[in-house]
């Protein structure tokens, strides 16, 4: 097979919820042809140790991420806007637990 | 209750999932692909965790000092009652999936009707088996559809597949003396029934995987009894070598 036509798996990035999570959490990334593959794959390298009981698996491609380079005018502001921050009043003792 | 037939019956569906989980173990760091190489030693893993606990079982049955270990590592070919599809070299990628698709597909139906049967601890084992085996037989019947409806070259392997192992097929599903033994005394199975189901399964991935069932009805038999093929002698002297040169060696 020359170089030229190489064909690689898809990527594919994978998400795993623990038994006690809420959320998935991203746990690494794989080769698969297909998303069925994928899930079966993440089934068997992300989950052997009980680490998940859910999985997402999202085709690299379609993984859009913000540009490092921008994180000073993105994020910056918000550093030192401390009316943003629900703080300035007490909860009453029926919702200490919020 | 028949208790040589009981423990000949734990010890071949012990030699079953030992020696095929020995067999899917040689693939480790020789996979195709990363997460393939993992998948079937995951799959090796469980099987030989099946192993255990049916030797723990029969270990006990037998009594005289007999251990999971001296079972596993200290008998001789003509001992070992597994079929002899599971003895076989591995062959390419397109056989050992397709070899494990026959074989759990055959313990799924097995161990589905094992977990109702009059034994406790054999209903136990097969219980808690059957999600692995259920995952064995996904995993491996969607090879089987991606190799066979797949390129020129992954169809021609699966064929070439299917001509090696299909006279092997049919020994499952023969029962020798201890089976007959286990079912008419309540802690076996009939495997007329478990044949059905099989034919079933094989037959509607066959379709899908657009490869066609042999006609040829000649099977080769007698592993379950002890005589093998001239693979299995290999596969235990490799397997049994360090428990025989270094007896009671542990980790």
């Amino acid at each position: 097979m020359s170089t030229e036509q190489k064909h690689e798996w898809p990527l594919w990035e994978i998400f795993i919820r623990s038994r006690q999570g809420l959320d998935h959490k991203h746990v690494g990334s794989l080769h698969a042809v297909d998303a069925q593959m994928a899930i079966e794959n993440a089934r068997d390298v992300y989950t052997r140790r009980m680490e998940g009981v859910s999985i997402w698996v999202v085709e690299s491609k379609h993984i859009h991420a913000s540009n490092p380079t921008e994180a000073g005018e993105l994020y910056d502001p918000a550093n030192d806007k401390a009316y943003r921050h629900p703080t300035f009043y007490d909860l009453p003792d029926e919702l200490k637990h919020m | 209750m028949n208790t040589k037939s009981l423990i000949d019956y734990t010890l071949h569906l012990a030699d079953n999932a030992l020696i095929l989980g020995h067999r899917n173990s040689e693939w480790c760091g020789h996979g195709p692909v990363l997460e393939q190489d993992i998948a079937i030693s995951n799959i090796a893993l469980d099987l030989i965790g099946q192993a255990r606990n049916f030797y723990q079982y029969a270990a006990q049955l037998t009594g005289n000092d007999a251990t999971e270990d001296s079972l596993a590592y200290l008998r001789d070919e003509r001992e070992f009652k597994n079929c002899l599809l599971v003895e076989l070299p591995n062959g390419d990628w397109g056989q050992t999936i397709l070899r494990q698709f026959f074989f759990s597909t055959y313990q799924y139906f097995l161990y589905r009707q094992l977990q109702k049967c009059g034994d406790e601890q054999l209903s136990a084992i097969t219980e808690k088996a059957l999600k692995e085996v259920s995952y064995h037989v996904r995993w491996s019947s969607e090879w089987v559809i991606r190799l066979g409806d797949g390129t020129e070259e992954s169809k021609q392997r699966m064929l070439h597949a299917v001509d090696e192992l299909w006279s092997y097929t049919g020994e499952m599903f023969v029962a020798v003396g201890y089976e007959l033994s286990a079912f008419s005394h309540g802690f076996g199975i009939d495997l007329s029934v478990v044949k059905n189901d099989w034919d079933e399964k094989i037959r509607s991935v066959f379709e899908e995987a657009t490869l066609s069932i042999p006609v040829n009805a000649w099977m080769h038999t007698g592993g379950k009894e002890g005589k093998h093929t001239e693979h299995v002698g290999f596969v235990l002297a490799e397997m049994q070598f360090l428990q025989r040169a270094y007896p009671n060696s542990e980790w």
